[in-house]
């Protein structure tokens, strides 16, 4: 028996998943939880943002995330492959700016229009 | 003149402004000081934001796009990278921009929504000498996530408050190493999912019941001394732990930004230290409304949506129907258990059906019941399994219950065992 | 080279510069550090004392008085926030109400005017936040406060405009005697001049000993402070002391010319320039206070800072000195700020003496004016931003500082190198959040201005950088 925070949302639900038991979560308030609790455990995944440069804007920055979680592992080289990129504004929200990122399957995506 | 002024284009002024032309009001100005609109949430690009609101996870700048979206399909008039300096009685609002020239625009109402501000170092006496390389976790996230610099290799962060566990996760992605998040209280004031997926995530260690007794480095941060701290919060000798560093994050808090309220005259709260507001959020001047974190700093940003949009409302009410002095005022205490409350003031016949009540609690507590009282009768109990200060409290009291009390509504804590 | 070089440009320093850019002659100023009154001048209690406390016939009951007299002027014609508050210094006890007398009969001796001694009645009754126990107080009208940082530098930007040349980050490491000249060497370079001035502050013994043999040994004292938000600032309308003792004039509670309260401070000797707080020193401070005046509210706290008096081993007075050409400016502890404009006099006349002529110069410039957007009215502050809109950005906003002061600092005589020597200008960062809002925005400003990277731009002196690098590691340039 595993004991975790959930994460999905501010409420913090203290999980309990049974490792033994197919990966049976309690302490969930909501089937995210549970979704959270046993993917927690076989296959952490986690939405990573961060900013990649961006020229001919108001500012050097443009926000950026994943479009989906990434695995827990995969956090740092998302970051690193972000380091070469340089967008030219204007950019809009949604906007793709590198696709499968690490071959995880998600995609970095703008976060601010600029 | 305009019906409303709406000082701050933050997510409070944002919602505020669009909530009053929702309900009519067609000559709507916000002035942001900023070059765009959104405020500190442009800076927050973690994501984590709407989950109540719009029932999806969104990074801070698209929460703040959601809104500035909605904006742009109605006629509020916006004044960016324009500070406002002073608010008159007769509400006239002085402000002055780089394109905007110096104006005074007068106002049938005014909805106060400047947001707040971190404490710092000087707010908390450390000791020690007073090298570059202390920052408030706010400002290392502006240089981070806006400018695109690291403000520091090795990081030890005082406070475990959303921002600093925020900005331990952001500045160790970026490539900084942290070395410890330290909290003088027993328990975190975060939430429970960010020390998970900042810290532990991570292997950043968090030091409860510690706090920075010392910083040393001539010109810049080179070591921070922790110590464990007693019941009294005091630390205490012999628990030292020294950490070569180059910088620290300070998160010990937030205040709301109040000065031009001050200057204005409005009645503060020195539990909140904003306005103290009535149930629509209206202050002791009339016609003037605060909402968001310039009210009471909140833990989630869909919460002063929530209450900016009542705020709105408010004062498109104000401004369309010139409301006459109402009648009885009742006050609102915190009783043992309860910092404060928000609204401080309810006028039991502005509440059409149920009057929210917003508070933080002074310790953590596990099954326990919200009494609200009114002199010696208790008029409503609520139960709640968890409550703790890091986490904003709120209880809805229907309006035939306010008839019952007196001139006082007290709101208080007892756990059961 | 040079007629007269001057070694330090804290408040002496510049106040000797200011006093010699009078007169047709090549004044140069050394300073170690990246900004004029980074030392002692710049961590202190800001306050021009009346004079009552030095020993009469002492320089300095003589200079202090003289000093304040002149300050009053001098402020006002380079643009130097001051105050004529006045003080009072309290007694709690029988025996302090004897030792008000004796300080009121020195300061009738060293001419101070107006003293008084009042009841504590009638004390309370002009300060209602004092103590229930102050039996009685020496009430000196002549008393202020000013900016010391401000004052320092609006000297040096004047001697700079009348002619003199500052050298910044130029440390002496050495001197030598020559036939009619000293030749000073320095990280910089070296200097001839006929003339030296040493005000080195806590250094000035080290100094001496490189051209004299030694005479006097600085031992530095620290005084820590707590500065108040200006929430607290009219907690006092006047400077308020307790009675002096062995360790100084004890610890005060004071308005500041920015509208802050500033308490402390205590004295604790030290070794060089150590200038951290400490728990014990900063309690001492806070519980002294109260006793003052009880209702300090210290959850206002802005900022703790400590300062370093350059006093002498066993001197109680001055040491303004003179020895082939070589002047010694030291021991400069309190009332320092206050006599400073006399002791440039002071130090003139000294020159004067070891042969140096003096003949006045036809053009000489006192006149210094800076725009302080937040003292405007309305109509001053819309004119000033439509003739320059840069005028209409504010940067800080605790303390109303606009980008179009920091352009206007960045344009006059001595350029801000630094984000704190932007704040000791123009007040950006010195409020409430400490620059925790302008302080990102002070460094892009400078960054642009000054043709640096960011990561190039320094919070205060050499080494104390404020940005690694970009994110990730990586270069925007690369």
């Amino acid at each position: 028996m595993k004991e975790l925070i959930c994460i999905t949302c501010p409420k913090g639900c203290h999980l309990k998943v049974d490792e033994e038991n197919g990966y049976a979560v309690t302490g969930n308030a909501c089937p995210r939880g549970e979704a959270y609790g046993r993917a927690e455990l076989i296959h952490p995944t986690r939405v990573v943002t961060s900013t990649v440069r961006c020229t001919g804007g108001s500012r050097p920055r443009c926000p950026v995330k994943t479009s989906a979680p990434v695995p827990k592992d995969k956090m740092f080289d998302v970051i690193s492959a972000l380091d070469a990129i340089c967008l030219q504004a204007p950019v809009r929200i949604g906007q793709v700016v590198l696709p499968d990122v690490c071959g995880t399957g998600a995609d970095i995506v703008v976060t601010k229009n600029i | 003149m305009y019906d409303l002024i709406v000082i701050g284009g933050g997510p409070a002024g944002l919602a505020a402004a669009c909530s009053a032309w929702e309900s009519g009001l067609r000559s709507i100005l916000i002035v942001e000081r900023d070059q765009e609109l959104g405020g500190i949430l442009n800076q927050c690009i973690h994501s984590g934001f709407g989950l109540q609101y719009f029932k999806e996870e969104l990074t801070g700048p698209e929460y703040a796009a959601r809104f500035v979206e909605l904006l742009s399909q109605t006629g509020v008039e916006v004044r960016l990278d324009t500070m406002v300096l002073d608010i008159t009685p007769e509400r006239e609002v002085h402000m002055v921009g780089k394109t905007t020239g110096y104006r005074i625009e007068k106002a049938r109402a005014i909805v106060l929504a400047m947001g707040c501000r971190e404490r710092t170092r000087g707010a908390i006496a450390i000791p020690g000498t007073r090298p570059a390389g202390v920052f408030t976790a706010g400002a290392a996230q502006r240089y981070v996530n806006v400018e695109g610099y690291l403000p520091g290799r090795q990081v030890v962060i005082l406070g475990s408050g959303d921002i600093g566990l925020i900005m331990a996760r952001r500045m160790t992605l970026e490539g900084a190493k942290v070395l410890a998040c330290v909290e003088v209280m027993p328990y975190s004031g975060g939430l429970n999912r960010n020390i998970v997926q900042c810290l532990q995530d991570f292997s950043i260690p968090l030091y409860l019941s510690h706090t920075v007794t010392d910083i040393r480095g001539k010109e810049r941060v080179e070591q921070v001394v922790v110590s464990e701290v007693g019941p009294d919060r005091r630390p205490i000798p012999g628990t030292e732990m020294i950490f070569d560093c180059d910088t620290l994050l300070l998160s010990v808090g937030l205040l709301p930004e109040n000065e031009l309220t001050q200057q204005a005259g409005i009645a503060i709260d020195p539990r909140t230290r904003g306005a103290v507001v009535y149930e629509n959020m209206e202050t002791s001047m009339p016609g003037v409304f605060a909402c968001g974190n310039v009210c009471h700093v909140h833990d989630l940003v869909d919460y002063v949506t929530a209450e900016s949009q009542r705020a709105g409302a408010a004062a498109s009410a104000y401004v369309q129907s010139s409301p006459a002095p109402s009648g009885p005022v009742l006050e609102v205490k915190n009783g043992p258990g309860v910092t404060y409350t928000v609204p401080q003031k309810i006028r039991p016949e502005r509440v059409e059906k149920n009057c929210g009540i917003f508070f933080r609690v002074n310790r953590i507590c596990g099954d326990s019941e919200i009494v609200v009282s009114s002199g010696e009768t208790e008029i409503a109990r609520f139960k709640r399994e968890h409550l703790a200060p890091g986490e904003m409290e709120h209880i809805s009291l229907p309006r035939v219950l306010l008839d019952r009390a007196d001139d006082t509504l007290t709101v208080s804590i007892r756990e059961v065992n | 080279m040079q007629d007269v070089l001057i070694i330090g440009c804290g408040i002496i320093g510049a106040a000797a510069a200011f006093e010699l850019s009078r007169y047709q002659l090549r004044v140069t100023i050394l300073e170690k550090e990246n900004d004029v009154a980074d030392g002692t001048t710049k961590a202190n209690s800001a306050i021009l004392h009346a004079g009552y406390d030095p020993l009469p016939g002492s320089l300095m009951a003589r200079l202090n008085v003289r000093g304040v007299e002149l300050a009053k002027e001098l402020c006002q014609r380079l643009d130097v926030p001051y105050q004529a508050c006045g003080s009072f210094v309290l007694a709690f006890t029988p025996e302090e109400c004897a030792a008000l007398e004796t300080l009121k009969a020195r300061g009738v001796a060293n001419g101070v005017p107006g003293l008084a001694i009042l009841t504590g009645d009638e004390a309370r009754r002009m300060e209602p936040n004092l103590s229930d126990q102050v039996m009685a107080a020496l009430f000196a009208p002549t008393a202020a406060i000013c900016s010391p940082w401000e004052y320092c530098l609006a000297l040096a930007e004047t001697a700079v405009q009348n002619g003199a040349e500052l050298h910044l980050e130029t440390m002496v490491t050495g001197m030598e005697k020559q036939e009619d000249h000293w030749l000073v060497h320095t990280t910089k370079g070296d200097f001839a001049a006929r003339y030296i001035i040493n005000a080195a502050g806590v250094s000035a013994d080290l100094v001496h000993d490189m051209a004299l043999p030694h005479s006097f040994t600085i031992r530095p004292s620290r005084g820590e402070y707590y500065l108040l938000d200006k929430a607290e600032g009219r907690r006092v309308k006047r400077t308020i002391f307790q009675c002096p003792n062995k360790d100084g004039k004890g610890v005060l509670v004071s308005p500041t010319v920015h509208g802050n309260l500033i308490v402390g401070p205590n004295a604790c000797p030290v070794v060089g320039d150590d200038t951290s707080t400490t728990a014990d020193g900063l309690e001492f401070v806070r519980s002294t206070a109260l006793k003052s005046v009880p209702s300090i509210a210290f959850g206002q706290s802005i900022r703790n800072f400590a300062g370093v008096r350059a006093h002498a081993v066993g001197g109680d007075d001055f040491i303004l000195q003179e020895t082939d050409g070589f002047v010694d400016a030291a021991g400069i502890c309190s009332p320092g700020l206050s006599a400073a404009p006399a002791i440039a006099e002071y130090l003139v006349e000294l020159l004067q003496k070891a042969g140096m002529v003096l003949e006045k110069k036809q053009t000489f410039v006192c006149e210094r004016r800076r725009t302080r957007f937040k003292e405007l009215p309305p109509e001053g502050r819309a004119a000033l931003v439509q003739q320059n809109p840069s005028f209409g950005r504010v940067i800080c906003r605790c303390e109303t500082v606009t980008e179009g002061e920091i352009l206007e600092a960045l344009h006059s005589p001595i350029p801000p190198r630094s984000v704190d020597a932007v704040k000791r200008r123009i007040n950006a960062g010195m409020g409430r959040c400490q620059g925790g809002f302008c302080g990102p925005r002070v460094v892009e400003i400078l960054a642009r201005e000054l043709g640096l990277r960011p990561e190039q731009i320094q919070q205060d002196k050499n080494g104390t950088w404020l940005l690694c690098g970009e994110t990730k590691g990586g270069r925007a340039d690369v």
